[in-house]
């Protein structure tokens, strides 16, 4: 209880120390403005920099610490658990996660845990497991569940926790460089970076990345989604041809 | 090189693909099956969502079946009546199958059942033609060139109704069987991404007694139709079609199959289908210790709500 009073209290001063003056600002920028995923896209690395405006000297003595989030567009998802039934394995128990971001980084300059506190993290949704919301869907292990997903999309390079990848230059100069798989899903990716004070929150600075399919892979998807008929007809067409094409010049190349 | 694929959303390794096409298409070759039971598993192995790899070994099936149809209609070995029987049979099927692969998606067993029908399937077939071939050859063996291969008609299915005479495989029988036949394999053809032939090659020779001499262009004569049907279901009910992936796999799977003809003509057809037997076997148990033993991760995610 004391513990509670004392983090809302240190979160009370943090707001009013940084209301009054806004002393520090994040300024910043992206090396992509956009994503394009074309035919050979193969992944794609962002370079996020930045600077610390200050119009006043730095207040206090705690340090300055940046953390960088990437979101992905957030879908629901099933998350399945395996049990042996009559010796085989069989997925048994399922549980429904609300909604979580299909990609999702942060970075941090020193450990995330020193950079923010619990509270800060809940208002803003910076650590992983806090950027995905499952509502208890009656499974009595629903954090279990919640683990796995974490797990299996951090595994697959999904969901990345990179401690001390923020560098600092010159005290109030920042970048990193953030990963984005190959396997990326198209909508807004939400950027966001915030600056720290003894774990509370100064100064926020957001701005999404569209990431778009272009060329042929935007004209296949949106005629397979669109006129899904004539698609399929179109793929069986072309599939057909190119298998009899593939067949006469094999032919020809035999003699 | 890497190539991005539109439906997939993953990017995959271009040559992986020819390769992957190639190698299945000189066993599709050798054999006169689709090669589906083969290449779907390697696709969900190397990332592919299953869904997409169902519907696209589907459209690529279609498409190397096109260039067989057209070799075996040249040769007249097509017994076209009997492959309209199975077609109807196979398109109520297909239809059917995409609906239960639907509903298996939602409840998350999808997996589960596809799996088990492959090891089902791909176990009892595997080993009936192994014991079957190995038969032949210790008959072929003894009885020197002089063994003819048996026709084996079964007593019951000769009083079922419904007769028709099938010219071009010398049969006088009952519809019921082929029309059972081919809705079985429309239903495995939209459940398991597979053209069914390694379930009606060997369905047509033992059960309705069909000449092995038209059992491969008939087969691929329904099996054309019926994926073809399947693809335009999955298509516009899951838009699970990735034309990129069709077309790759397809380039290397006719190249490949053109190999792999040449093969199966200097072979044997009992050392053929022993050699098919052990394939079928192989695959199998792979997939049955998938089953058995406790997988590395427990958990899995599906999708939940929409695209």
């Amino acid at each position: 209880m004391i513990r509670f009073l004392s983090v809302v209290l240190l979160g009370l001063i943090g707001v009013s120390m940084s209301a009054p003056a806004q002393a520090e600002e994040v300024v910043a920028g992206l090396s992509q403005e956009a994503i394009s995923i074309t035919t050979n896209f193969d992944g794609s690395e962002i370079l996020i920099f930045g600077a610390v405006r200050r119009e006043a000297p730095p207040p206090g003595t705690d340090p300055m610490q940046v953390i960088i989030t990437v979101e992905g567009p957030s879908h629901s998802v099933t998350v399945r658990r395996k049990d042996r039934r009559f010796g085989i394995w069989v997925n048994t128990d399922a549980s429904e996660v609300d909604s979580a971001p299909t990609f999702y980084a942060v970075s941090t300059t020193g450990t995330l845990r020193g950079a923010l506190t619990q509270t800060e993290d809940l208002r803003h949704r910076v650590s992983i497991p806090r950027a995905i919301r499952a509502v208890s869907t009656g499974v009595s292990d629903q954090e279990a569940f919640n683990e796995a997903l974490i797990r299996i999309r951090t595994e697959a390079d999904l969901y990345q926790l990179n401690e001390e990848a923020v560098r600092f230059r010159e005290e109030t100069l920042f970048d990193t460089q953030i990963r984005l798989p190959a396997n990326l899903v198209e909508g807004d990716y939400m950027t966001r970076i915030f600056l720290t004070r003894g774990g509370e929150v100064i100064d926020v600075f957001e701005q999404a990345i569209p990431v778009r399919k272009v060329g042929l892979e935007r004209f296949i998807y949106t005629l397979a989604h669109e006129r899904p008929l004539m698609y399929g007809i179109l793929s069986l067409t072309i599939a057909i041809i190119a298998g009899w094409l593939a067949a006469a010049v094999f032919r020809y190349v035999r003699g | 090189m890497q190539i991005y694929l539109p439906i997939a959303e993953v990017s995959v390794n271009a040559f992986l693909l020819l390769g992957l096409g190639g190698l299945v298409g000189i066993l599709s070759g050798m054999f006169g099956v689709g090669g589906g039971f083969l290449m779907t598993p390697l696709l969900f192995f190397i990332g592919i969502p299953p869904a997409v790899a169902v519907a696209t070994e589907a459209n690529q099936i279609v498409a190397s079946s096109f260039s067989g149809v057209l070799a075996h209609l040249k040769r007249k070995t097509v017994d076209l009546r009997m492959g309209v029987v199975l077609l109807i049979g196979g398109l109520i099927g297909a239809a059917a199958g995409v609906q239960v692969f639907a509903f298996l998606t939602a409840i998350g067993q999808v997996d589960l059942l596809v799996r088990l029908c492959y090891v089902v399937f791909l176990g009892v077939i595997g080993a009936l033609m192994f014991v079957e071939s190995l038969r032949a050859i210790r008959r072929a063996r003894a009885a020197g060139d002089a063994a003819l291969p048996q026709r084996r008609t079964r007593g019951w299915m000769q009083k079922l109704p419904f007769k028709m005479r099938f010219r071009t495989s010398g049969l006088y029988i009952s519809v019921i069987p082929p029309l059972i036949v081919g809705l079985f394999v429309g239903v495995l053809a939209a459940i398991m991404g597979v053209g069914g032939g390694f379930i009606m090659v060997p369905a047509m020779i033992y059960l309705l007694g069909m000449p092995t001499k038209v059992v491969v262009g008939t087969s691929l004569f329904q099996i054309i139709f019926v994926t073809g049907f399947a693809t335009l279901m999955h298509a516009t009910t899951n838009y699970t079609v990735d034309m990129v992936l069709a077309v790759l796999l397809l380039v290397g799977g006719v190249v490949g199959a053109q190999i792999g003809t040449r093969i199966g003509l200097k072979m044997k057809a009992e050392q053929l289908r022993i050699l098919l037997a052990i394939m079928v076997l192989a695959v199998c148990g792979r997939l049955a210790l998938d089953l058995l033993l406790e997988p590395a991760e427990l958990y899995s995610i599906g999708t939940g709500g929409g695209h």
